[in-house]
């Protein structure tokens, strides 16, 4: 199953007041997400992600930098270049037009994955309670 | 025998006295008339041991009876095999030995040929043929004529081979020669038996051309092996493959005995052959029909339907296909084996298909009955169309392999039109649509649609939306009906999908749209011919 990864509703970018100055695909010397290439129905040749695998960095205006990462095994599809030439999308549409990134996990991995995930309610029940908890 | 002449004397006696059956013999001494082989095999037998008998007068009594050894002129010019030989001729029937060639041919129990392994004995003889027979008439097919076709064991090919050269051997001392081609070929010796004799008992005749075939496939176990030297002297001839169960095929064998040498050959293979003791087994007859091609076109009036079955794992998602209503009635009537289903495009399980439809072909394989006339298919439409409202056919018609080619085609080329009903999510007004249908020849990027590219190659299509009409409905909703190119994905033209298809109408109004319906109002392929 095809995933997309996009930025959670409580992404700090995603709050009032942030500016998007750059997103980069370049994540370490060797690897730039922007250099994946799939081929044929397998999509050989992607780049294997793992959960804790960055898939770009982003920097604001007010000199924070944050790094999106994939959050699910699987192969790298494709990553959004629309954001880089337009930006403004990935605060304007984060789910839809805004989307960092396509991912393919392994068939076998698929419904453990899905299960790993939360429900559009069980996240917003992580957000009350980290409400909460600060208050 | 009026076919044979003196030259043919020495090697009608070699070959008898080795055991080889008279039909065998005829076809050594390269006796081209039909005919003659048609002849009962008793009287074959008959006529050649005359033959012989008539220049006996001077020469010493042959021993007929194959019994016996063969006689001492043979033995001493077949220096390495004649012991072979006579072990091999010792064990079989339990012919008493007799001089009386009378007696000799009265005795019921013939022995098996050295070289058809008695294709050409008991499988020319009425009982067969009887049996293939009836095995047809119980398969139930409708058919005007019929190809007859046999599958022989390979290491008959060996055998032929064995029998040439002992033959060709001979024929050097009379200073004759044999070429290989000058033989008649085993299967066309059989052929010229056995179709006659089919052919009344079917009440059709013979013809190569036609597609119902009835088919046997002879083995002869005892001598599967006889072709395996042929692989250690031609390794190359036998790749095994991953598909076949034996590496000794008929293709190869013959490959093989092309490539050998005389002197190799003759090294590990007894020249005569040797007497078998069993007959060849008849392990199939089959028949088969060539398959049957139906077209039409088919309209969709369910928004639930797949054109295929859709069943994951074994568990079936939703009742019935396209293809299944469709085909259910069509297997009944032309009562085939199976069924292949093609059509020009598909459309989702959740769109239309209007106006008059799209053209399909399914390939009916092994049909029974293939006769149906206009007046048939007619009624066979009917039917379909009274067994479901979900789907209707028409132009329900007969066509051949190649017209399937035509379909394909208008797959990748021909134009199809569409409607849509589509969503917006801020308003627009009368004004906000028109100019849609001003645009001509729209250009699009289509990345492969995130809801397929699990099981396709991720790629950009470049495709051409040509013309557009907009039908203003309310604030939020307007009804576009497209002319687009071939392979145009509409759903992901209406929505964007997440910016992977440029432009879109989404972006075109600049606002998020969606597709509500999807109707397939044409599909422009001008096949098959309209009824």
């Amino acid at each position: 199953r095809i995933c997309v990864i996009t930025l959670a509703e409580a992404h700090p970018l995603l709050q009032k007041g942030k500016t998007i100055t750059s997103i980069n695909y370049q994540i370490s010397a060797n690897c730039s997400r922007l250099q994946n290439k799939v081929s044929g129905k397998s999509k050989r040749g992607a780049q294997f992600l793992t959960e804790l695998a960055p898939l770009c960095r982003i920097s604001s205006s007010d000199g924070e930098e944050y790094t999106i990462y994939s959050c699910i095994r699987g192969r790298l599809i494709e990553v959004n270049e629309n954001i880089l030439s337009n930006p403004a999308i990935l605060q304007e549409k984060p789910s839809t037009e805004g989307y960092i990134a396509v991912v393919l996990p392994k068939f076998e991995e698929s419904k453990s994955i899905t299960q790993g995930l939360l429900t559009q309610n069980e996240y917003e029940e992580v957000l009350l309670k980290r409400l909460n908890s600060s208050s | 025998m009026s076919s044979l002449t003196e030259k043919d004397r020495p090697i009608v006696q070699l070959l008898l006295n080795t055991g080889t059956c008279p039909r065998c013999i005829l076809r050594f001494c390269c006796v081209g008339s039909q005919t003659v082989y048609r002849h009962p095999y008793k009287d074959l037998m008959k006529d050649l041991k005359d033959f012989l008998k008539n220049n006996q007068e001077k020469e010493d009594m042959v021993c007929f009876d194959v019994v016996d050894p063969p006689c001492k002129r043979i033995r001493l010019e077949d220096t390495e095999e004649g012991p072979d030989d006579v072990n091999h001729n010792g064990t079989l029937q339990q012919i008493p030995s007799v001089n009386d060639e009378n007696t000799a041919m009265e005795n019921s129990a013939v022995k098996v040929c050295n070289v058809c392994l008695g294709i050409l004995q008991e499988f020319s003889e009425a009982d067969f043929v009887r049996k293939v027979c009836q095995k047809v008439n119980s398969a139930d097919y409708q058919f005007t004529s019929f190809v007859f076709s046999v599958s022989l064991p390979a290491q008959l090919s060996v055998r032929e081979r064995a029998a040439w050269l002992l033959v060709k051997q001979e024929m050097g001392k009379l200073g004759l020669s044999l070429a290989k081609d000058d033989i008649v070929q085993l299967k066309e010796a059989y052929k010229w038996i056995i179709h006659p004799q089919l052919s009344e008992e079917l009440g059709v005749p013979a013809d190569g051309k036609v597609l119902f075939e009835v088919s046997v496939v002879f083995a002869h176990p005892e001598t599967d092996e006889e072709c395996h030297f042929l692989a250690t002297a031609c390794p190359d001839c036998f790749k095994p493959a991953k598909n076949k169960q034996s590496v000794f095929t008929r293709m190869a064998v013959i490959k093989a005995l092309e490539k050998i040498k005389e002197e190799d050959f003759l090294k590990h293979f007894p020249c005569p052959p040797c007497s078998p003791k069993n007959l060849c087994v008849a392990l199939e007859i089959q028949c088969n029909n060539g398959a049957v091609f139906v077209a039409g076109r088919y309209n969709k009036y369910s928004r639930n339907l797949p054109q295929t079955p859709w069943i994951i794992d074994g568990e079936r998602k939703l009742e019935s296909s396209v293809e299944e209503l469709i085909s259910e009635h069509l297997m009944a009537a032309f009562k085939a084996d199976s069924f292949n289903f093609s059509s020009s495009g598909r459309e989702d399980v959740d769109v239309r298909t209007l106006g008059n439809g799209r053209p399909f072909a399914i390939e009916l394989v092994n049909p029974r009955r293939i006769h149906f006339t206009a007046e048939e298919m007619k009624g066979l439409q009917q039917t379909i169309n009274n067994s479901s409202d979900k789907i209707k056919v028409r132009d329900l018609q007969l066509v051949t392999r190649e017209a399937i080619g035509r379909m394909k085609e208008g797959e990748e080329e021909k134009t199809k039109t569409y409607s849509a009903l589509i969503w917006t999510d801020k308003a627009i007004q009368k004004e906000d649509i028109v100019f849609l249908d001003d645009i001509k020849e729209l250009k699009l990027d289509q990345k492969t649609p995130l809801r397929v590219l699990h099981r396709r190659p991720l790629a950009v299509r470049c495709r051409i939306i040509h013309t557009m009409k907009s039908e203003y409905i309310d604030e939020h909703h307007f009804r576009l009906h497209l002319k687009t190119q071939a392979g145009t994905y509409i759903k992901e033209f209406v929505h964007g999908d997440f910016g992977r298809t440029k432009p879109s109408v989404g972006s075109l109004l600049n606002r998020t749209a969606d597709i509500l319906e999807l109707d397939v109002e044409s599909v422009d392929v001008d096949w098959p011919p309209t009824l």
